[in-house]
């Protein structure tokens, strides 16, 4: 079977339509001051030529979502009752235009999410029944570092399909039985004459990047003995001008903590499920009032930790951290997560 | 039920007896609606259990009675939250939603023919009572059992009918202490980790379990060092904030270990091992 093919420049609009009919479509579209993942309705603008300022962990892994509703009702002998209902949802869902990151963001989540005893079947019933074509990076942002950390701006893993955009259109190549929804033979041409363009492509990308990183090429995991690591020092140094906003973690592809919280009328309500942040005080307070982690230093030695040391501990030595840079660009207080990483790996100055 | 099981949906409970232990502090013993499941659910000594308030939310609890002892699972519940002080307006007959077993448990099965000594502080009694009457029925497994537990006040402390039994038996040994000076208060004044120190207990085949407020586990753990105990001989159980309770959310980490999952019973060798944190 083909897996290769190629969309003329001036099909997109066709293409997009035709892809949503197969299930609800993502695609990256500029709302002003933002690029964000939204429905695709005819006639939306598709941007493809920056990354997109939100990943879209949130089509698969809503910000907020019911996990169940509950009714109180009483029998006949007017002793109360509980009712619980459980919500499924089994929608299929499209996303064109992810980048390589984001992709591998659904690979670190999956892990967690997945791969245990208790699978997380919210995550798990969205995830089975998406498809994901991501856009190859042609140039680095301000900030991307997916070399670094095991990835690559033409990376497929984590993606059911890559898109390359050449200068007369789109090079579509499924990596995954689910990528051949990609493959919309009515409208593309089999693309193989094209994929050495892409390869050029690739390796002027990945050079661009590694240039531009210098000797922020590579990250390791942090072995769980890094001495700065229970030095607060080093975290003061580094963490003193954090606002504890939260907005690295929000727009963060791998980030998955959550919280849960009712809502009630008088008579039904609902449990929700949202997304949390581990750089907020109230994350880890105890009713009693302790606090684990009260402070911004240990709230953000956690976020690395667990990003860099703890998750690669679980998940054989994989990083938890796609490199996409958004925690770097968007900061407001220019907080790099790559410079603290690369310096706790650094051997002590004496 | 589908083919995956929704770890999230609790299983409704009814609340049939409610004890006040304390002025803030109630237990709860619930059975299952079910009454297939009451008779074939199965848990271990030291696992947790999340309650739900429907409407208000859930929170984690130890279930403290024990496996051996199944007509009721019970839990007790400090009023110092939302959901807590939600249960504590709870009537018998009211409805619960729970979620459990979960966590690990205490390894009983390690601790046969060792001498034992239990270390409580206010409701930190809760998870070594459910070990506690454990051992009781099958007191021939373990060696020498002395429990110290201490409250603030002789008010503040929970199960007295417990600590009645305890005490009238002879193959228990009970310490009880309250943090100052009380009147008609006959036994030890101190607080625990003081009192323990001058106990001075021998480490010699001994497996401390300690659960209390933050701080008394904090000096708990270095008096039994410094009494000679070993690390791997010191077990406590720790008290998390806690959504999921499956190790998904995110928040009761202490370095790579989810309290909710791979606790919340840790022996000080394990704590050592995991980057310094408060408990």
């Amino acid at each position: 079977m083909e897996r290769i093919g190629f969309l003329k420049k001036e099909k997109i609009e066709e293409y997009l339509q035709s892809l949503s009919k197969k299930g609800e479509l993502y695609v990256p579209v500029d709302v002003g001051r933002a690029v964000k993942f939204e429905k695709y309705l005819t006639g939306s603008s598709i941007c493809l030529d920056r990354p997109p300022t939100l990943p879209p962990k949130s089509v698969i892994y809503p910000q907020s979502e019911r996990l169940f509703k509950f009714k109180f009702k009483k029998d006949e002998g007017n002793v109360d009752l509980i009712e619980i209902e459980e919500v499924e949802d089994t929608k299929k869902r499209i996303i064109f235009g992810a980048r390589p990151c984001d992709s591998a963001g659904f690979s670190v989540i999956d892990n967690v999410f997945i791969q245990t005893d208790t699978p997380d079947v919210y995550y798990e019933r969205r995830r089975m029944n998406s498809f994901i074509a991501a856009k190859a990076c042609d140039k680095p942002s301000a900030g991307c570092f997916c070399i670094a950390v095991g990835g690559g701006p033409f990376d497929d893993s984590g993606s059911d399909a890559l898109i390359t955009e050449l200068e007369e259109g789109y090079l579509i190549e499924a990596k995954t039985e689910k990528g051949s929804l990609f493959l919309d033979w009515e409208l593309i041409e089999p693309g193989d004459d094209h994929l050495e363009k892409k390869l050029k492509k690739k390796e002027e990308s990945e050079r661009l990047l590694s240039e531009y990183l210098g000797e922020l090429k590579k990250i390791e995991p942090l072995d769980p003995k890094t001495e700065s690591f229970n030095d607060e020092n080093f975290w003061k140094r580094h963490l003193s001008k954090c606002i504890s906003c939260g907005l690295c973690t929000y727009l963060c592809p791998t980030c998955y903590c959550f919280n849960i919280t009712d809502e009630k009328k008088i008579f039904e309500g609902e449990r929700i499920r949202s997304w949390d942040s581990c750089m907020f005080f109230h994350f880890t307070l105890e009713a009693s009032g302790h606090n684990p982690r009260p402070d911004k230093f240990k709230r953000f030695r956690n976020r690395v930790g667990h990003k860099f040391m703890f998750y690669p501990e679980k998940y054989s030595q994989l990083i938890a951290c796609c490199g996409c840079g958004r925690c770097i660009r968007f900061c407001p207080v220019s907080v790099d997560i790559r410079e603290v990483v690369f310096e706790l790996q650094k051997p002590r100055r004496v | 039920m589908g083919p995956k099981k929704n770890p999230y949906l609790p299983e409704i409970v009814t609340v049939v007896r409610i004890i006040e232990e304390t002025p803030t502090i109630k237990s709860l013993q619930v059975v299952f609606d079910d009454p297939e499941r009451m008779k074939n659910f199965k848990f271990e000594p030291g696992q947790v259990g999340q309650l739900s308030v429907f409407g208000v939310g859930e929170a984690t609890f130890v279930i403290n009675s024990p496996p051996t002892r199944k007509e009721y699972l019970q839990f007790s519940v400090m009023k110092v939250g939302e959901v807590t002080s939600a249960i504590h307006e709870l009537h018998e007959g009211d409805k619960l939603g729970l979620r459990a077993p979960l966590g690990n448990w205490f390894p009983y099965e390690s601790m046969k023919g060792r001498n034992i000594l239990f270390i409580g502080g206010g409701i930190g009694l809760a998870p070594l009572r459910t070990l506690i009457l454990f051992m009781l029925d099958n007191r021939k497994d373990y060696g020498r059992i002395t429990i110290l537990y201490g409250a603030r006040t002789p008010i503040d402390l929970c199960y007295k009918e417990d600590l009645k039994d305890w005490g009238s038996r002879d193959d228990v040994d009970l310490v009880l202490t309250v943090d100052n000076e009380y009147p008609g208060w006959d036994k030890k004044v101190g607080l625990v980790p003081n009192v323990l120190l001058e106990m001075a207990p021998k480490p010699d085949n001994t497996v401390a379990i300690t659960c209390g407020p933050p701080i008394m586990i904090k000096y708990t753990l270095i008096a039994l060092s410094k009494l000679g105990f070993k690390d791997e001989d010191i077990i406590t159980t720790l008290e998390r904030r806690m959504k999921c309770g499956i190790g998904l959310c995110g928040r009761c980490n202490i370095g790579s270990k989810y309290v909710c999952k791979d606790g919340p019973v840790f022996s000080l060798a394990q704590l050592k091992s995991l980057p310094q944190e408060e408990y």
